[in-house]
């Protein structure tokens, strides 16, 4: 998937990645799609929780080995 | 904030332990993050968390309560195996070496997000803590019913 940002949160714990998407999401356009690379396997639950409470579109996820990648829509 | 806006967390922070105010920091940040109006409500041993670290109190009482719980937020200990500073010093190592980020940094993040420090003014006079006493991030300095006001106003409230 092709994504407008990169966000490396490999390493990060919780809450660190969240803050970070929050961040970014904040700097971008509408429509535009952030891609988390992130470890910590509580990402896998927080990234869509944290979409849901926010209303921007959770797009799915890609395993990449020893990390995965997580897709953000920021909403219009 | 208006009544319909309550798109709000507000966390009452009595406990001066490293561990739990690790938990009010943590929930905070992701309160923040997820966009909605965060607020941390300061009291009694939560004031430790929000001290700059110089010794406190003018009284007899006050200046050795100000010496045996001198606050900063480097000196907490964690409530459960403390022993005498040694349970402080394993857990901030076992934290950084998971990648954990660090309670002082963790702080500046929350107040990075926008989060609102108060500090409760009758547990400063109680322990004879000055606003001079406390880092300069926080608002104000507040009673009850303005935490009361805030968590009323909120969707979620904590007690940590």
């Amino acid at each position: 998937m092709q994504a407008d940002l990169i966000q490396d949160s490999i390493g990060q714990m919780c809450p660190m990645p969240i803050v970070q998407l929050a961040k970014n999401i904040r700097k971008m356009q509408p429509g535009q799609v952030l891609e988390i690379r992130a470890d910590d396997e509580g990402a896998h639950a927080d990234i869509p929780a944290w979409c849901e409470q926010t209303g921007n579109e959770f797009l799915g996820e890609e395993d990449a080995g020893s990390y995965v990648k997580y897709y953000v829509r920021k909403r219009a | 904030m208006s009544s319909q806006d309550n798109n709000a967390t507000t966390i009452v922070v009595f406990s001066g332990d490293m561990d739990k105010i690790f938990a009010a920091f943590t929930i905070a940040a992701a309160s923040a993050a997820a966009g909605m109006e965060t607020t941390l409500f300061f009291t009694f041993w939560g004031l430790k968390a929000i001290q700059k670290g110089n010794r406190t109190g003018k009284g007899l009482m006050a200046k050795m309560l100000g010496i045996i719980n001198r606050g900063g937020i480097n000196r907490l200990g964690p409530s459960k195996f403390n022993f005498g500073g040694l349970g402080r010093w394993m857990f901030k190592k076992m934290m950084a070496d998971k990648g954990v980020t660090p309670l002082e940094e963790l702080r500046q993040t929350c107040l990075d997000l926008g989060v609102h420090f108060l500090a409760c003014k009758m547990s400063m006079d109680v322990m004879e803590i000055t606003r001079e006493d406390l880092i300069d991030e926080v608002e104000d300095v507040v009673g009850a019913a303005r935490m009361m006001r805030d968590a009323a106003n909120s969707k979620v409230h904590f007690f940590i």
